[in-house]
């Protein structure tokens, strides 16, 4: 049986690059992201009927309809497709999928982790380490915020806030959740839904976001919200840069209104606010919410999925829309 | 009625302070400047109290020349090494210490090491703070995921014990060694191990939570670390002693051991230049229990027992 014909944008875990050449008539990335024009190029020329991506490669209305015939379904490697034209890839009749599900765990470890490094005052101690140590600290210098036993307030209760409430409760910590909607009882375990983020924020000493970006989400934590939280209180956000007004955060930091917090999502990436590396009460990593070797293959594995549903004349799994 | 005098070697967290002030004609430390023992003598005179610091040395010739209005030491800290306690036994001087209130503390700092060892955080911040950052990348500081994993618990005690509900949050099921098996609701559902060759092929994760001290120093070497799976995560909040570092540097460098993170040294404040050099490896200052919420609970439990001893009570922390 002739094998389905896929370009890989972008280089991919080594399971994933097997895998793909096992089951497809595959052109692969070996060690750098095909420019936009290289993808075309290559669909072209391999007359693929597959597009594997992520995020460097943007989905815009031009770039879409420079796609071969050919070229039936699109899978990005990503929960998120703030990179795709969905109105632009339906009237084209593409099928474009991402891969949800798959990184919630990983993403909520990530993000808890944020908020114990934010809490805990991580980085300093780190920088101490580094610089040599040789002193000793007295009983009041350098002291952290103790997780346990605090309120966390969770903006997006969906797969991966859910997950963190879940982690939270490990700690002793009390989850109250804001959300469009109360959450099946179910799915609650304990948390308490808050109607609006402005009820839900007097309440929380930790702030963790989830929500999805957009332009509804755009600044959600601004100079007015950010006010809203008790002072001293930490902001964590693994989710999406554009959720946080990033001068607001940084006059936040910088008057003790937060104590502290972890990000591993800027507005700008990779390209970031380099004013938020200069501050001490930050803990910093470059979007890793889903960097574990088992994550990221399961979704490189989980996006060849949906190609081989949809070339199999099969609806797509995790089709954008429907 | 005239307040007992209190004398307090360091600066303490606010609360503290405050309460000493309220209760005692307190004399505190405004400036946090390490104190000696003459420095002490020169400011006890009439105190009934003294509370001190890890850092301080009451040795047998400080406590004998203590005034005789002494009938306390208050210790910040759970250990007291640094009070020559047969001096104050001989002058009647009881000791009090701050058992107990750090177990969450340091528990959560395990946590803290686990996570950020097995996710590579030390490399990635240091990446994003470098300026060096040049975007999302599906192979890039991919790390090791934690849920499902079985965690090892070397030593469970009071801080191994509040480790067990943090660590199941994360889907981790856990394991642990120690001399004896705790009691049902204590075990908390881990899977107890009489021997280090049932105990070390299980650990995905080993997190250190025994005592330090000659019966465990270097337990984990390198025919022990040889026997843990392959990619292991090693995290220790306890005792620098308990590991050979020389071992487990050379197993961070082959890949046996995947992350480690730490929290104490062999002879702390020198770590060993193998361990430093490394890129996967996070390391912390020993401040293990260094929230504000535990420095304000030692506290007032050493007040607690500063308090007792002067009224005439048995206070709960006394140190035999």
């Amino acid at each position: 049986m002739t094998k389905h014909r896929l370009v890989v944008a972008r280089p991919v875990p080594q399971a994933v690059t097997d895998r793909a050449s096992s089951e497809f008539d595959a052109v692969l990335s070996d060690s750098a992201d095909m420019p936009p024009d290289a993808v075309i190029q290559a669909l072209a020329d391999h007359r693929a009927e597959a597009l594997f991506f992520s995020s460097n490669l943007k989905l815009n209305s031009d770039f879409i309809a420079r796609l071969p015939q050919s070229v039936r379904v699109a899978a990005t490697c990503s929960v998120g497709f703030d990179h795709i034209d969905v109105a632009a890839a339906k009237a084209r009749g593409l099928i474009v999928t991402n891969t949800p599900e798959v990184l919630t765990d990983c993403t909520a470890d990530l993000a808890f982790m944020l908020l114990l490094c934010a809490c805990r005052r991580a980085w300093e101690h780190t920088e101490v380490m580094r610089s040599g140590w040789r002193r000793s600290f007295g009983m009041r210098e350098m002291l952290g915020i103790q997780a346990s036993g605090k309120t966390i307030g969770i903006v997006g209760f969906g797969r991966i806030g859910r997950a963190v409430a879940q982690r939270a409760r490990g700690f002793n910590m009390r989850v109250v959740y804001t959300d469009v909607a109360r959450a099946a009882p179910e799915l609650e375990h304990g948390a308490e839904f808050v109607p609006t983020l402005r009820e839900l924020l007097p309440r929380c000493q930790i702030v963790s976001l989830h929500a999805p970006g957009g332009a509804a989400t755009d600044k959600l934590m601004n100079a007015e919200t950010i006010g809203l939280l008790p002072r001293g209180a930490v902001l964590v956000n693994a989710a999406r840069g554009t959720l946080v007004d990033e001068d607001a955060l940084i006059d936040a930091l910088t008057s003790g209104q937060l104590s502290a917090a972890g990000l591993d999502v800027f507005r700008k990436e990779p390209d970031f606010d380099v004013r938020l590396a200069a501050l001490p009460n930050v803990f910093l990593t470059p979007h890793m919410g889903s960097a574990t070797t088992e994550t990221r293959n399961a979704m490189g594995f989980r996006a060849l999925d949906n190609i081989e549903a949809v070339l199999a004349g099969n609806p797509a799994i995790d089709p954008l829309w429907s | 009625m005239t307040k007992a005098i209190l004398l307090v070697t360091r600066r303490l967290p606010p609360a503290i302070e405050a309460r000493s002030a309220r209760d005692y004609d307190a004399r505190l430390n405004a400036t946090d400047a390490p104190v000696t023992g003459a420095d002490i003598l020169s400011r006890a005179e009439g105190a009934s109290a003294v509370l001190c610091c890890p850092a301080d040395r009451l040795d047998a010739a400080t406590i004998r020349a203590l005034p005789e209005s002494v009938r306390v030491i208050g210790t910040f800290s759970v250990g007291f090494d640094h009070i020559d306690l047969a001096a104050a036994r001989e002058r009647g001087i009881a000791v009090v210490n701050t058992p107990d209130v750090l177990s969450v503390a340091t528990a959560e700092c395990a946590m803290l090491l686990i996570l950020a060892a097995a996710r590579r955080a030390g490399e990635g911040e240091r990446l994003v703070r470098s300026g060096n950052w040049q975007g999302w990348a599906p192979t890039q500081l991919l790390g090791t995921g934690v849920s499902g994993r079985r965690l090892g618990i070397f030593g469970m005690g009071r801080i191994g014990r509040e480790l067990v509900p943090m660590a199941r949050g994360f889907g981790m099921t856990v394991h642990y060694r120690d001399q004896v098996r705790l009691p049902t609701e204590l075990e908390q559902g881990a899977t107890f191990h009489d021997s280090d060759d049932s105990f070390l092929p299980v650990c995905d994760v080993l997190s250190l939570h025994a005592p330090g001290g000659e019966g465990t120093r270097h337990w984990l070497n390198a025919e022990r670390i040889g026997r843990l799976p392959h990619g292991a995560v090693v995290v220790n909040a306890a005792r620098g002693t308990l590991i050979d570092d020389a071992a487990l540097a050379a197993a961070l460098q082959s890949g046996q051991i995947a992350a480690a993170g730490l929290d104490v040294y062999n002879n702390e404040p020198n770590v060993a230049p193998g361990l430093l050099a490394l890129e996967n490896v996070v390391l912390l200052p020993h401040l293990g229990s260094a929230t504000v919420a535990t420095r304000d609970a030692m506290g007032h439990l050493v007040l607690d027992g500063i308090d007792a001893v002067l009224a005439g009570r048995e206070p709960r922390n006394l140190v035999p």
